[in-house]
């Protein structure tokens, strides 16, 4: 196993770790805010399409991304309509989200299948992108930057903004930051449209950078796992970035058995790892309790002011 | 004016059956809007989706059975959902239902029979209820989401099918296809001469009046509904909630099973790649649009079982895409799931106190 592979390898892992984390970036500023969004799946097909649509009438891959965070914010939307104006049940809505943007998005891809899109350009020049070591550090996706410049951005914003406390006050105790005048459906209107904003961008990784095409139900139930590292990660943003390598590392794993014809294992058994580690995962996580502890008080519970 | 919400002391029962046909009909409406937006003939495809399974009698043996495993899965869904358990993972409960049937059919060969076919669907209904309880022990042993790990466990199962059918159950005469080779036709179900209705259906019209026995009149039912409507007055009436969540995800998984192998041995007769149908995530809606009561779950199974079919109708005489019907069947859950304010609120128009004043 020579360097070059390493490199390979490392590449590959932080590629395929980039969509789930920047859905569950989103997902954990939504979570945090007391909402439970179980659309990320169909809002990152949402995403995935729109991306890939915009893209191919501009011819330029930065307005896609915009396209995507649209996209998905758009889809959030309709949750957050039906959750916080008519106080719908969020497990159900956030299933019914999912189910809608697995349909809109192929309706909307019928007539993109097949074609193929401009990829992003480098962000470094290829003097140091296409380097034989360096590539490790410069020849990423810009996404992959971006999603990590999103990490810190997004606990600096939860920690030591008010906009963030108040955030955080809002998933903690909704009825008390309602009664000192806070709006807790704007607050939570603003996360929600985040949310789907990252998983948006997160989806159209799919279709803009792992295979710059577009197919159907594209994202693979990665959306799930989005939701699952946030659990796992405990609501905590940097934790979520060490869980969403831990999940890529067993998602190049399938790549690279498939690959190297690993036959001692069927490749069946590689592709499920990821989802059986993230039951496994879960249930170390849950079991101990200090997830649970630090999980947002109001999450998932409807704001029912008395007035 | 404006409007103000007034908590009802009990639902309402006249929106509980309102709200569903409103949802439908709004559906419909929005849908001629929305298609006519897009290019294609609206009300075309909202006819040919919604109504013309309906008009032509040749159409109604495919919606029976297009009907029988979303009611059959639906109802064990509703009980779970009326606890608040949730388990979205009934098309892998599905999927393994339909493998474990398929395996008891492979083991004996070409012998068939009536005992033969009762043993396969009774290893449907096991093998679901056993993967369902894959959840509902993680879920009271450790605590994990049910959510999360039904699905997860349901992109699993297409693993062990994928696994199955293209190595171990693969059809030696099958031109190396990853498909099963077809039952023998003694391991198949009965089916009503001259058509291709089987016992199936019957067993999604009857079980109905099974589940509503047991959530009406049943001291089992009486504690799925106390749980589901409050943890702390169920732990106070002694219900144990643990015990709560282990019988309702069996018994989801168990009918989700239940329908795999009624769909297996009643229609396809071979397990392929292709046998994930998504039965088991619209029949979530099936279970929201029948308001989670039983013999709501019979006719929003067949009212979504009309949206397949007609689904692919409008595919070949209006040339839209199989995943309107998707899109259509997810637009009446936001409908109903945005009308349920109506059930359990009353609107008032408050005359401003200014106006009043003047």
């Amino acid at each position: 196993m020579g360097i070059d592979f390493l490199i390979a390898a490392i590449i590959t892992v932080v590629g395929l770790s980039t969509p789930i984390l920047l859905a569950g970036l989103g997902e954990l500023v939504v979570e945090k805010s007391g909402v439970l969004n179980l659309g990320v799946e169909g809002m990152m097909l949402v995403g995935a399409i729109s991306g890939f649509a915009v893209t191919v009438y501009t011819f330029n891959p930065w307005f896609g991304v915009l396209g995507a965070a649209a996209g998905g914010a758009l889809a959030s939307l309709i949750f957050a309509v039906l959750v916080l104006q008519l106080n719908s049940n969020q497990v159900a809505t956030g299933l019914a989200l999912t189910i809608f943007g697995t349909g809109i998005s192929s309706l909307m891809g019928l007539s993109f299948t097949g074609r193929i899109v401009m990829p992003f350009a480098s962000v470094f020049p290829d003097a140091l992108a296409k380097h034989e070591y360096l590539r490790l550090i410069f020849g990423h996706s810009p996404l992959v930057y971006f999603a990590l410049i999103m990490v810190p951005l997004t606990t600096w914003f939860l920690k030591s903004t008010r906009a963030g406390l108040i955030l955080r006050a809002v998933g903690e105790n909704d009825l008390s930051a309602h009664s000192i005048g806070y709006s807790v459906i704007k607050v939570r209107y603003a996360a929600i449209a985040f949310g789907g904003a990252m998983a948006g961008i997160g989806g159209c990784y799919f279709s803009m950078v792992i295979t710059p095409m577009w197919a159907e139900k594209m994202t693979a139930g990665r959306g799930w796992i989005a939701l699952a590292l946030v659990v796992f990660a405990g609501w905590r943003t940097g934790r979520l970035l060490t869980g969403a390598y831990f999940f890529g590392i067993l998602m190049a794993l399938e790549l690279y058995a498939k690959a190297s014809g690993f036959s001692f294992l069927p490749s069946q058994f590689w592709a499920a790892m990821p989802y059986a580690m993230t039951v496994v995962a879960l249930s170390f996580i849950s079991s101990r309790g200090t997830a649970g502890a630090n999980a947002p008080a109001c999450l998932g519970k409807p704001f029912l002011p008395s007035t | 004016m404006r409007l103000k919400l007034e908590k009802r002391r009990a639902p309402s029962l006249a929106m509980l059956v309102a709200t569903p046909i409103a949802s439908v009909i709004l559906t419909m409406l929005i849908g001629i809007v929305v298609f006519d937006l897009l290019g294609i003939n609206g009300f075309e495809a909202v006819v040919d989706i919604f109504l013309s399974p309906l008009l032509y009698s040749y159409k109604w043996q495919d919606v029976a059975l297009k009907a029988a495993p979303l009611i059959i899965i639906a109802l064990g869904l509703s009980m779970g959902n009326r606890a608040q358990v949730w388990n979205i993972g009934a098309e892998g409960q599905y999927v393994i239902g339909a493998l474990c049937c398929a395996g008891v059919g492979i083991a004996f060969g070409q012998t068939g029979g009536f005992l033969v076919v009762v043993l396969m669907i009774a290893a449907g209904i096991v093998g679901g209820g056993l993967w369902a309880a894959v959840p509902a022990w993680l879920r009271t042993r450790f605590n994990v989401n049910e959510i999360l790990s039904s699905l997860m466990l349901t992109y699993i199962s297409f693993q062990v099918l994928g696994y199955l059918v293209g190595g171990p159950w693969k059809d030696p005469n099958g031109r190396n296809f990853p498909a099963t080779a077809p039952l023998a036709d003694s391991q198949t179900l009965p089916v009503w001469p001259e058509s291709t209705v089987h016992l199936g259906v019957l067993v999604a019209l009857i079980l109905p009046f099974v589940f509503w026995v047991i959530m009406a009149r049943s001291e089992f039912g009486y504690q799925v509904r106390v749980v589901g409507s409050s943890a702390t007055a169920a732990r106070h009436g002694g219900f144990d909630s643990k015990r709560t969540i282990w019988a309702t995800m069996i018994i989801g998984g168990a009918m989700a099973g239940l329908a795999g192998g009624l769909e297996f041995a009643g229609v396809l007769h071979k397990m392929d790649l292709g046998f994930p149908s998504g039965y088991g995530f619209t029949a979530i809606i099936v279970a929201f649009l029948g308001r989670l009561n039983p013999f709501g779950c019979l006719i929003a199974g067949i009212v979504l079982a009309v949206t397949y079919v007609g689904g692919q109708m409008a595919q070949t005489s209006v040339h839209i895409p199989n995943s309107t019907a998707g899109i259509f069947q997810a637009m009446m859950l936001f409908f109903i799931l945005a009308s349920d304010i109506l059930v359990r609120y009353r609107i008032r128009l408050i005359p401003s106190t200014k106006a009043a004043g003047v």
